[in-house]
Formats: structure tokens, sequence, C-alpha cells
């Protein structure tokens, strides 16, 4: 009976506060706009403006279109309602931003082999390094992580997402991050720390979001109707927090004025360098390893069809990982004015990383354990283990350049480049293609266009990994060798530009390693492409049965 | 060597190993404990159910 009145329709109270809260950001973004002391920085905050109204305008949109009443069902049908719209969003942002990661670090191998493609200040290799990795990391591994997280969640916990704007926000917001941060490096706006380079008004914003992402994946997890807490659920969980505590942790900077994009970091000296390699390396264990984890553990089995190898070992894997990560980060800085004791303890703990880092990769691998077939006939399934056994090379090799007397020949060599990138491309990039290969067809309800250009897409890439990681050990270690080398006279045998010349067939191998990998990512553009604007629906034929228990 | 300092760093050494030591064993002990292989046999399988 309450439905033969039409119900008052009421902006609600996130729709009201968020609108009111970004008209605020716009009007002070206008007041800096005018006084800025630079135009690169007038430029961010006209973008900080202009995405603040549009914000608005989508609020108010969206508010006309919308039922009266009350926010979206969490349950329908006596099914959770499950909110796939921002994880579509993130899953497209994330193969965008991909290929635009993959291509600016195919132009930068270019720029080391053939230094004349240093045109202009904007593209020179000191501004476009720092956008190819955190457009890799920061902007493809980070919309893989929310997109899948966002999915995970929802999906293990049978609840649909927290919040109703909130969602939007985090997928929105991370990615105006992302245009903030990629933006400031070609105008010359960073701060210098690796892997950390926006600017303090970027690394507010991202607090906000990430405070809010953070919420939001909790306030999932605490409406749950399964009792249990899924282990991806624990991983994604430990990558977030984590995250939010390394950002925290290494950027506190005390703007010149609210009108300048430079700041001055509050550490100084080794401090300063032990922070920002306890971020560093914490980086990678809980963005590129923990969140990376986490689709391990939800997309291997789901595609497999196969339970998990070991609940069990994959708890101590969680607990394990985490509790020796987060002290790893001094191995970035052996030999220099750190304490020898804790240079000593980053590589204590980064040779102990072993063992969780082994467990999980066989925790992985051994899911597939009375599904081997499988490997033969879904190169879906193939890239994804692949990926974890890439996943062992690197947690292997790691562990052994954290050793001292290994890295006094590793250290400032490309040996440390190719280390990265056998993780990056063989493990996080890998794992994130399968992981998206399964996520399409599910999120669009569509058949996978074609699995013969999944493996087309496999092969090529993997020779182009192959060619990358091996053109770079050994342009490593040969430059490691030459800079130690002394006559009998006790003279340095080679000089620094000699060792330089030395490297250039490698990098050329390297850039061509590069231009494969980018060709394979290209594949699975063209064949998502078919499968999103395909009439196959996802048929009968591919519904997975429930095993019997 | 200031004495705060040794003091500090011998409480964090100490009681941080113990407590760390401690925590992981608590951990050891939730997984491996015999009677919960039901439960994780059935979490295990919490991706596989469609709903």
């Amino acid at each position: 009976m309450a439905n033969a009145i039409a119900p008052q329709k009421n902006m609600t109270f996130g729709e009201g506060g968020l609108s009111l809260a970004l008209i605020g950001l716009a009007i002070l973004s206008i007041v800096i706009a005018a006084k800025a002391y630079t135009p690169e920085y007038a430029f961010h905050a006209y973008l900080f403006t202009a995405a603040s109204i549009a914000a608005v305008f989508a609020i108010i949109n969206r508010y006309f279109e919308r039922p009266a009443g009350k926010a979206p069902l969490i349950n329908a049908d006596g099914r959770p309602n499950y909110n796939m719209a921002p994880v579509k969003f993130a899953t497209i942002a994330a193969v965008f931003w991909g290929i635009a990661g993959f291509a600016v670090g195919l132009y930068i191998a270019l720029e080391l082999a053939f230094p004349a493609l240093n045109l202009a200040q904007w593209i020179n290799f000191g501004r476009l390094r720092p956008l190819h990795t955190s457009a890799v990391i920061f902007a493809f591994g980070g919309n893989v992580l929310i997109a899948t997280s966002f999915y995970v969640v929802q999906r293990t916990c049978r609840a649909r997402l927290a919040g109703d704007l909130a969602p939007w926000f985090v997928v929105l917001g991370y990615n105006f991050f992302i245009l903030i941060a990629g933006t400031g490096y070609l105008l010359g706006i960073t701060q210098s720390k690796e892997y950390a380079e926006p600017e303090w008004y970027s690394d507010l914003w991202l607090t906000i979001v990430w405070v809010t992402y953070f919420l939001v994946f909790l306030g999932t997890v605490m409406r749950r109707t399964e009792p249990h807490i899924y282990v991806a659920n624990w991983f994604y969980l430990a990558f977030i927090v984590t995250i939010a505590v390394l950002h925290l942790g290494n950027n506190p900077a005390v703007p010149v004025s609210i009108f300048s994009s430079k700041s001055y970091i509050v550490w100084s000296g080794v401090q300063d360098a032990m922070v920002q390699w306890w971020y560093g390396h914490n980086a990678v264990g809980f963005f590129l390893t923990a969140g990376f984890l986490a689709i391990m553990y939800y997309f291997i089995p789901k595609r497999a069809d196969r339970p998990v190898y070991s609940y069990r070992l994959s708890i101590i894997h969680f607990w394990a990982l985490i509790f020796l990560y987060i002290w790893a980060g001094p191995h970035h800085l052996h030999y220099t004015a750190l304490p020898d004791w804790a240079q000593t303890l980053g590589m204590t703990f980064s040779i102990m990383l072993w063992m969780p880092s082994w467990g999980g990769m066989i925790n992985g691998i051994m899911t597939l354990s009375g599904a081997w077939d499988k490997l033969r006939t879904d190169p879906v399934l193939r890239m994804m283990v692949v990926s974890v056994a890439f996943y062992g090379m690197s947690t292997f090799e790691g562990p052994m350049m954290s050793v001292k007397i290994v890295n006094s020949l590793s250290h400032y060599t490309d040996w440390t480049i190719g280390h990265v990138h056998s993780g990056a491309l063989g493990w996080v990039a890998y794992i994130s293609f399968g992981a998206i290969y399964c996520l399409v067809p599910w999120l669009w309800n569509r058949r996978l266009y074609s699995l013969k250009l999944v493996n087309w897409h496999f092969w090529i890439s993997t020779i182009g990994i192959v060619l990358y990681i091996t053109a770079m050990w050994v342009s490593g270690i040969l430059q490691g060798l030459m800079w130690r080398a002394y006559t009998s006279l006790g003279f340095l045998e080679y000089s620094f530009v000699e060792t330089v010349e030395a490297m250039h067939p490698f990098y050329v191998i390297r850039a061509l390693g590069g231009f494969l990998f980018l060709c394979g990512a290209l594949i699975m553009v063209f064949n998502l492409w078919k499968t999103v604007n395909s009439e196959a629906v996802a048929g009968e034929a591919d519904l997975q049965l429930q095993p019997a228990e | 060597m200031d004495p705060t300092y040794q003091a500090v760093a011998e409480f964090a050494q100490r009681w941080g190993l113990i407590y760390f030591v401690a925590i992981f064993a608590m951990v050891l002990a939730y997984a491996l404990w015999p009677s919960r292989q039901k439960q994780f046999d059935e979490a295990a399988r919490i991706p596989l159910q469609e709903d």
C-alpha cells in the first residue's frame, strides 16, 4: 500500500554532501589556479576545477534519473544485487592504461638504445620513466586491483558493494589521481621519490580516495552473508591497509605555499632514504604481491574449477608474508650511509621471504592437481599458472640479489631492471591478463571471442619477456663486472662511457622484447573488443556445473 | 650511547621478538588445528559456488 503514494524524491545525504564538497573544491581550485606560481600548477588546478564540476553534474543527473526512495536494493530475487558497473569501468581503465604504460616503456627503452629520441624536455627519459613506472604499476596494476577486489569481495562475501556513490568515487577519483600524476611528470612536477613522485596535492587527493576505498571494501566485508572471509579478501585488505600506511609514512611534506606545487619532505638524510625504501619495497610487497596474490587465490581456483590446493597453507602464507615483507626495505640501501645492522636486517628478512613466497607459489600451482590437462586446453589458465611460475622465479632472484655480496655486483646495474621486469611482466601483468580474460566475459555476459588469440598473446609476450630479462641479465652482469675491473696498476680498466657503449646491443634486444610484449597486449585489446561487441551471450554450455559434494 | 636509546632498543628487540614469535605461533595453531579441517575445506570452495 506504500506504493500507492509516489514517495517524495529527496537527495541522499551522500549525494548532497559530496556535491557540496566538490563545489567547495572547485571554488578552491579556481582561486589556486588564479594565484598559482607556475602555469603547470595552474593547469592542474584547472583540471581539479573541471573534474569537480563534471562530478557534480554527474551526481545531479544520476539523481534525476534514479527512481525515488531508497538507494538500490541490497538483494534482488533472493540473490545479492551485485554492483558491477564500477568494476567494468576499472577493467576498461586498466586495459587503456596498460597499453599506454607498455607503449611508453617501449619508447624509453628505445631512448636508451638510441638517445637521439630524447626529442624534447617533455618526453625525455627523465620525465617519461616515472610516467612508465606509474602507468604500469599504479594505473594498470591499480585499476586491475580495484576492479578485481570489488568483484571478488562481492562474490565471495555474497553481498552488494557497500556505499552508493562511494565505489564510483573510488574508481573515478583514483583515475583522476593517475591523470594528475601522469601529466605532472610530463610537465616536470615531481618530488623525486621513486614510485612516489606525485607532489603534495596529488598525495592528499589520493589519501581521500584510498580511505574511501578502504571503507567500501571493509563495509562490503562487514555486510557479508558468507560467514567465512575468503583468503583472497585477506590479501586485498592487507594490500589496502598497508598501502595507506606506506603512503602516509613516506609522503609527509610541507608545501612552499598552497599556490605552489613544490614541497619539502619532512624526513632528511639517511632517514629519508630508509623511509623511502621502506615504502618502495613494500609497494612491491603489498601492491605488486599481496594484491595480485589475492587475484591468484580467486581466479586460478575459479578458472580451474578446483578449490585452492591447501587452504591452511594459504593462511600461513598470508601471515608469514605480511610479517616478513615489511622489514625487507633496507636491502635497497646496501653499502650506503644506512647503519650496517639495518642493512643486514633487511637482507636477512629478504632471505626469509623465500619461504612464504614459495609456499604461495606451490599453493597456486598445485591448485591444478587433478586438472593439469587444462594447461593444454585453456590458454587463460596457462597464462595465470605461468605468472605464478614467474612469481616463484623472481622471488627466488630477489632474495639472492639482496645478499650483500651479490648486491655489490648487481646494484645500480641493469640486472635490477631485469629482475623487476620478470616480476612485473611475468607475474603481475600475466596474472592481470588472466584475470581480465576471465572478468570481461563474466561482466559483460559474453563468450570470450577467441581462445586462439589468447594463445597468440601468450606466446608472443612470453618470447618478449624472455628476450627482455635475458638481455638485462647479460647487460647487468657485464656492466657490474666492467665497473669493478682493475688493471695490474690498480686503475679502473674501463671508463664509464665504455660500459655504456657495451650496453647498446642489449638495449636493442630489450626494446624488441618490449615491442613483442606490447604486441601481445594489443592482441588482447582486439580480443576483448570483439568479446564485448559480439552477440554471443554466454550460453548454457559455459555455466560451470556444481560438483557433487 | 644514549641510555634512552639503549633502553628502547633493548625493549623493542626482546619484546618485539617474543611478540612476533608468539603471534605467529598462534597463527600456526589456528591454521593447523586438526578439528578445523572441515571448516577450511568449505572455505576453499567459496569461489566455486555459484549464486
